[in-house]
């Protein structure tokens, strides 16, 4: 029979009980919470379970939320099931200070370059990463930049007056 | 196949006792298409180990989301894979109708069709006219880009501009396609299948082209799943998984096509699997054509979903009736009223599946949107796929993988 | 439905159109010689036979494969033989977005020309930083190296870049000799920090 959203949830609930949390299905796809360290176990499972086979990782990124204290960065993973084609979503929060969390790259070789670019933007140290290194910007970067807190423009640009575009100058 | 490729070239006794040579196939190179960066290791020919660099044409694609309403993105997502930028626009356009609930009516999903395939048309038209020229073989890019010219013609028709098309709206298109945009691709569907055969008698028996490019950059299936590729490059490696067929959006599933799937998933695989795909599009924008005549009378004027708040009113509404001035003003101003909520829509880009997650707070941008590259993710298996190959190998590898800077950096 | 009727019944080409004849620079002609001054000839053959290199990075490097196939065909211009070594060419052409990252590569290839050497940026990325206003683009390879043309455009048609190809060539044909080698360029060198 066909895999749905409320197997699935039945078949973590059964394994993990209560540590998953906070269950939603918006615009249809079941998304739920774990605590930071069973990330890795809780994608183990969907992968070796012999209903469940999720076992393409389609998505894996980072959000920041900077008005949730000691859960700023959220990480967003979204796994497939391409045989009985459903996608399900889960999210791990972590602290904006102490980012670390473990890599799913010896699971998922896709993960690779993905979780270096989150390392890029947001600053999230992958326990266990073969080669967490910048990727996208220039290696002597010193800030995250996706963060909420830095701009979008560069700050060191003469040419460009901010009062022009609309932000900043005299008129803020 | 010959057998000078198995035999090892060692080098002289007495010569230098250097284990291996680094090579910086580097970011300005003739044959990387756009701007990534490789550093092999080569033990004469052979490579041993090859590590990728990206990032030389980061824009922040990411970021810069985060300070437009919904309409300005569709610009940035045009600059994605330019190749084939109206499919980009129109996913982007259905993930935003996904996170507002927007139903759009058949004859958009038609047209909307008829253009995504056309895209898919000329992103392979080039990816596989590259390869050639790679191998060392100009004509066939040049033949094929006569038809290219035809489908900008097209695109101009419909929005106005050539290569990075910012089409449509959300809800459907901005302006009903004029009878010479449907002159202009007949004309397309009448020249382009005899051009596209020449250009396939040119290569596909070919036997130096054939020596070339069977057995080299192969991958399993299992492999490839790992590394998460997903379109022709998976479809090459056996997986028949096309987000058209899994999880049809803007009313595919009215149509009928086969899926062109490959065998080894090595460089002649994705050359040929391209090539089936073509006419698989041709004969989908046949189909779609078709059914877009059935519309008459005032059904054919239906170019957009009945959304006056997200789509523009008409500006005679706007100048005498109140709430068409109200949408206009806050469309224009981008001060649309947004759901909270996330959603992540995918399409089957010409490379992968293209996905967008969106995350929306209600505010007038959204909260994060992130882009689920296909060239991205399956760049990260180059290394692997040149494991042990010669170099000019390497070459048509990563030619033949369709990689498209703008897309692979974002 | 607005009434477009472009191009649905296109004209037959007509060689007495396309053809041209180059103008004679100014001298004075004889009986078998013609005498100008060096300048001029120079110019002249310098203008019509420019070897590009294209440096395209983004999607005006898509307008530049569309600008080199055979419909707007820039080898009409003498621009024939693009080349990949900088060594060996005179126009840099920079197509697309430069980031920051990539700003020191373009540095690299552009000290490696040999002069005379002009550099055009397509588009308005290369321009100016285009759309991007963001903390890794470079906006503007003028920041890095001295530029001559300018083409905007997101991405310019094929005829502005052909356009761009031949104020190129005006500034070719006009040239001094001399240029080169005096004070002024070497300042404009130095101003961006090449020797």
């Amino acid at each position: 029979m066909a895999l749905t959203n409320e197997i699935v949830k039945q078949k973590l609930s059964d394994k993990f009980g209560d540590q998953l949390t906070n269950w939603e299905e918006p615009y249809g796809m079941l998304t739920f919470t774990a605590p930071k360290e069973l990330n890795l176990k809780v994608l183990q499972f969907l992968y070796d379970d012999e209903t469940l086979k999720f076992q393409f990782l389609t998505d894996l990124c980072a959000v920041h939320y900077p008005e949730r204290k000691g859960e700023e960065i959220a990480m967003v993973y979204t796994v497939h099931n391409l045989a009985d084609n459903l996608r399900i979503r889960f999210k791990v929060y972590t602290d904006a200070e102490k980012t670390e969390v473990y890599t799913v790259s010896a699971l998922y070789e896709a993960a690779n370059w993905m979780e270096r670019e989150t390392y890029d933007f947001y600053g999230v140290h992958f326990i266990g990463h073969p080669n967490l290194k910048r990727i996208m910007n220039v290696d002597e970067m010193n800030y995250f930049p996706q963060r909420k807190e830095y701009p979008l423009e560069d700050q060191t640009r003469i040419d460009k007056d901010d009062e022009m575009f609309g932000r900043g100058g005299s008129i803020s | 196949m010959s057998n000078l490729a198995h035999q090892h070239i060692g080098l002289p006794k007495g010569s230098i006792e250097k284990q291996t040579t680094t090579l910086n196939l580097g970011p300005t190179h003739p044959a990387t298409h756009g701007v990534f960066q490789n550093i092999i290791e080569l033990d004469g020919e052979r490579i041993v180990s090859a590590e990728q660099t990206v990032g030389y044409i980061h824009r922040a694609f990411e970021k810069l989301a985060e300070r437009r309403p919904l309409y300005q993105i569709t610009t940035i997502t045009d600059r994605l894979n330019y190749c084939s930028s109206p499919i980009n626009n129109m996913g982007w356009h259905m993930t935003c109708e996904k996170l507002l609930h927007i139903k759009t009516p058949k004859r958009v999903d038609y047209l909307r069709v008829i253009i995504m395939e056309l895209s898919r048309i000329t992103d392979h038209l080039i990816c596989n006219s590259i390869v050639g020229v790679d191998s060392g073989a100009y004509t066939g890019f040049l033949y094929v880009m006569q038809y290219r010219e035809l489908a900008y013609e097209i695109y101009e028709e419909v929005c106005g501009s050539r290569l990075t098309t910012n089409m449509g709206r959300i809800g459907g298109f901005e302006r009903n396609f004029t009878d010479t945009a449907f002159q202009k691709l007949e004309k397309f569907l009448k020249e382009f299948p005899k051009g596209w055969k020449e250009f396939e008698n040119l290569f596909t028996r070919n036997r130096i082209f054939m020596d070339r490019l069977i057995g080299t950059g192969a991958i399993s299936a299992e492999r490839a799943l790992n590394y998460g590729f997903t379109g022709p490059n998976l479809r090459a490696a056996g997986v028949d998984y096309d987000v058209r067929v899994h999880s049809p959006y803007s009313s595919y599933e009215d149509f009928d096509f086969t899926v062109p799937v490959g065998k080894t998933g090595d460089n002649y695989d994705r050359f040929l699997v391209r090539g089936e795909e073509v006419w698989q599009s041709l004969s989908i924008i046949e189909q779609a054509y078709k059914k877009v005549q059935e519309f008459k009378g005032t059904e054919a004027d239906v170019y957009h979903a009945d959304v006056p708040e997200y789509y523009l009113p008409e500006k005679k509404d706007v100048y005498t009736k109140m709430e068409a001035l109200i949408w206009h003003f806050k469309i224009i101003m981008g001060e649309i009223d947004m759901p909270k909520g996330e959603v992540y829509h995918s399409v089957e880009g010409a490379n992968g599946e293209l996905g967008f997650y969106l995350i929306s707070d209600g505010g007038r941008t959204p909260y994060r949107l992130h882009f689920r590259r296909p060239s991205f993710i399956y760049y990260q298996a180059y290394s692997e796929l040149t494991k042990g190959a010669m170099l000019s190998d390497a070459i048509m590898t990563m030619s033949s993988l369709n990689l498209i800077a703008g897309e692979l950096d974002g | 439905m607005r009434p477009v009727r472009f191009n649905i019944n296109p004209k037959e080409a007509n060689i007495a159109n396309s053809i041209m004849m180059g103008e004679l620079p100014d001298g004075h002609l004889g009986d078998g010689f013609f005498a100008t001054k060096l300048s001029d000839v120079v110019g002249l053959a310098r203008k019509n036979s420019i070897w590009p290199l294209p440096f395209a990075t983004s999607c005006c490097g898509i307008e530049f494969m569309a600008t080199m196939a055979s419909h707007y065909d820039l080898a009409r211009f003498g621009s024939e033989r693009v080349g990949f070594s900088p060594r060996q060419c005179d126009l840099l052409m920079v197509m697309g977005t430069i980031a920051k990252k990539m700003g020191p590569v373009l540095r690299q290839v552009y000290l490696q020309m040999a002069e005379p050497r002009w550099v055009i940026a397509v588009g308005a990325c290369a321009s100016s930083g285009g759309i991007f206003d963001t903390y890794s683009v470079l906006q503007g390879i003028d920041q890095v190296i001295p530029v001559d043309v300018y083409v905007p455009g997101c991405p310019p048609r094929p005829e502005a870049i052909i356009d761009g190809v031949l104020r190129i060539q005006d500034l070719v044909q006009n040239e001094s000799l001399r240029r080169r080698n005096t004070e002024q360029y070497a300042a404009l060198l130095n101003s961006y920090g090449i020797e």
